[in-house]
């Protein structure tokens, strides 16, 4: 468990003149459900895209997987990116391809495994993360909100990758939905031996899922740690989140 | 750890003496690895029919889900063809990965169409395509008509008419669009004149350049290139304008605020275009009989003054007034089918750029038929 999958030092990301991160630090172990925190405009997002190279840091290391993403070469940078899987916020499935044939598309593009086996692949992740049979003939226009990130989900998880990002996994379902998205991250990577990363601002993803996580705020990583670690840091940004209605509601509540 | 490639996944078949088939599995059965195995296992399972099978699963290194799911397949397929297998040798964590995901391997509930054949296809196709018209027929006249009601009130409380919406977007539709209303109708005047050059040359018919040109550019040519030009300037912005609302949800924010679509996004830029689209064709006619004139001096050496004095005789101010009033009615045919499209996107950002396709493909065709409908009437009322 104690493998670190993720090394994030020292990086610096500018937007001109506006400075976004000023040396973060962290780190990822295997097996991990792993949130980054913090408020908005605090640069999360930023970070989570540079993990999946989608964005180039101006300064500092990022290793994933044991790769150097700054001077990553082209094929090991292909051979990264067929380990893992990306759920984006708004599920960003391809709005002309059926649910199934989102789910399939890496599998029919990067393998050539016979289409009897990718479509049985693909009707098991669609089981997997709870959508209804039915679901796999319509468009992404079609589903609900939910459904619409379950299937996201199933489209990260169609390789099996090891590693898998979540931008905002729980935003925009209702709690009951949320809760069930939760359970089913804790159920998959139980299953699929899974490294997770999430950025998040559910209080209780936080408290139920998350294993460890980063506070970002004032440009660093203001805390690191489990829960418990992390509520006795008395960084004020960690106290407005933790400390404000919301926080100490959820913290009565316990796990 | 990650950068070690995976090993094939491989089966060998022995048949031992008491007839018991030995399947045995190497390498890593994972997404990648997998195919070989695959076509053979699959193969294998079909073909084979009440057999004992003992399966040696000793040798196998890594498994992901995808190689779950071929075991899972071959598996229930070969029981299905009533063979015994035995599994031997499974390690305790690709046991335990297999019955996590064994609960979510797909049944054999064939989804599909109940009902489907290659030569019934066409028909159902054309059945299909002909109620999506009515359909769509009967949603553009429901258009029109709540249009048309919110016109009237508009007319009968004039003080709910938008002005400012009307005059952004006259600027929008008509000013912005006038350098490449200039050029094209530059162009087709050079075009028009030229050709015309040519064959009155042989006569020795110079002059009559001029009748012809200022007839075709004001009566035909410009009313329509500027149309045209329009519906692919403006008619697919609006589709493009209104989708976007509809997708974000603007158009219902407006709804529940009592503001009425129609009367704040339809009307303003139908009345805006029909102002706009009339002056346009004026301004063609002019750059385009201009153009003409040039040409003529240049080719047929026709002076500017003659060209002017000839054209004073014989172009008939009822010439440019008829091209000048196809404006409104095209502009009405642009504007209504672009914001009628506009409001049918749907949830996904792709019908966007459907629409406005279809929608600028519909406003010329029906520009076009339209002005066909005119010359036939014009011609039978001897206008």
């Amino acid at each position: 468990m104690s493998n670190t999958v993720i090394t994030v030092s020292d990086v610096v990301t500018r937007f001109g003149k506006n400075v976004v991160h000023d040396g973060i630090c962290l780190s990822v172990r295997q097996g991990e459900i792993y949130g980054l925190l913090g408020g908005s405009g605090s640069g999360k997002s930023t970070l989570l895209k540079e993990l999946i190279m989608l964005l180039r840091p101006q300064s500092g290391e990022i290793r994933v997987l044991g790769q150097n993403l700054l001077t990553i070469s082209r094929s090991h940078a292909a051979m990264l990116r067929s380990q893992w899987g990306v759920l984006f916020q708004a599920g960003a499935l391809y709005s002309s391809l059926t649910v199934e044939e989102n789910i399939g598309i890496k599998l029919r593009e990067y393998t050539d495994l016979p289409l009897k086996l990718v479509q049985d692949i693909v009707r098991m992740k669609i089981n997997m993360v709870g959508l209804p049979e039915h679901a796999a003939v319509l468009y992404p226009a079609e589903l609900s909100g939910g459904m619409v990130k379950r299937a996201a989900l199933a489209r990260a998880l169609a390789m099996d990758p090891e590693l898998l990002f979540l931008d905002e996994p729980t935003s925009g379902l209702d709690p009951v939905g949320a809760e069930a998205f939760d359970n089913l991250i804790l159920k998959l990577r139980e299953i699929l031996g899974l490294t997770v990363v999430m950025v998040t601002h559910d209080l209780d993803s936080i408290w139920t899922t998350v294993d460890r996580f980063a506070v970002l705020g004032e440009k660093k990583v203001v805390a690191e740690g489990t829960l418990n670690e992390v509520r006795e840091n008395p960084h004020p940004i960690v106290r407005q989140f933790f400390g404000g209605a919301r926080g100490r509601i959820r913290s009565r509540n316990g796990k | 750890m990650q950068t070690l490639r995976s090993q094939k996944a491989r089966i060998q078949r022995l048949k031992s003496t008491d007839g018991v088939i030995m399947l045995k599995s190497f390498g890593d059965w994972t997404t990648d690895a997998l195919r070989d195995a695959a076509e053979i296992l699959e193969q294998f399972s079909r073909t084979s029919r009440n057999v004992s099978i003992q399966w040696d699963l000793s040798h196998v290194e890594r498994v992901d889900s995808a190689g779950i799911m071929l075991f899972i397949l071959c598996y229930d397929l070969l029981k299905s063809n009533n063979c015994s297998i035995e599994v031997i040798g499974a390690k305790s964590e690709h046991e335990k990965m297999y019955r996590l995901l064994r609960k979510y391997a797909p049944g054999d509930s064939g989804v599909g169409p109940a009902f489907s054949s290659r030569f019934l296809k066409p028909l159902s196709d054309i059945g299909k395509g002909s109620v999506a018209f009515m359909l769509n027929m009967t949603a553009f006249f429901a258009f029109i008509g709540e249009n048309f009601v919110n016109l009237l009130y508009s007319l009968l409380h004039p003080r709910s008419i938008r002005f400012g919406a009307i005059v952004k977007n006259i600027e929008e539709a008509g000013v912005r669009a006038i350098p490449i209303v200039a050029l094209t109708s530059f162009l087709i005047g050079v075009v028009i004149a030229y050709q015309g050059a040519v064959q009155l040359e042989k006569f020795g018919a110079n002059i009559f350049i001029v009748d012809m040109i200022g007839l075709s550019i004001t009566r035909e040519l410009s009313p329509l290139i500027t149309a045209i030009v329009v519906a692919g300037r403006t008619g697919s912005s609006y589709t493009a304008q209104l989708g976007v609302m509809k997708i974000t949800e603007e158009i219902d924010a407006m709804r529940t605020m009592g503001f009425d679509p129609h009367r704040f996004l339809v009307l303003p830029r139908i009345m805006a275009l029909m102002i706009a689209l009339p002056l346009m064709i004026f301004f063609a006619d002019i750059i385009g009989i201009a153009a003409g004139m040039f040409i003529s001096h240049v080719h047929l050496h026709l002076s500017y003054t003659e060209f002017l004095h000839r054209l004073q005789n014989v172009l008939g101010v009822k010439h440019v007034w008829i091209g000048i009033c196809k404006g409104p009615v095209f502009a009405w045919l642009i504007a209504a089918v672009g914001c009628f499209h506009g409001f049918q996107v749907s949830k996904s950002t792709e019908s966007i750029g459907r629409y406005t396709t279809i929608s600028v493909v519909n406003a010329i065709f029906l520009v076009i038929a339209c002005d066909a409908l005119f010359s036939v009437i014009f011609t039978e009322l001897g206008i």
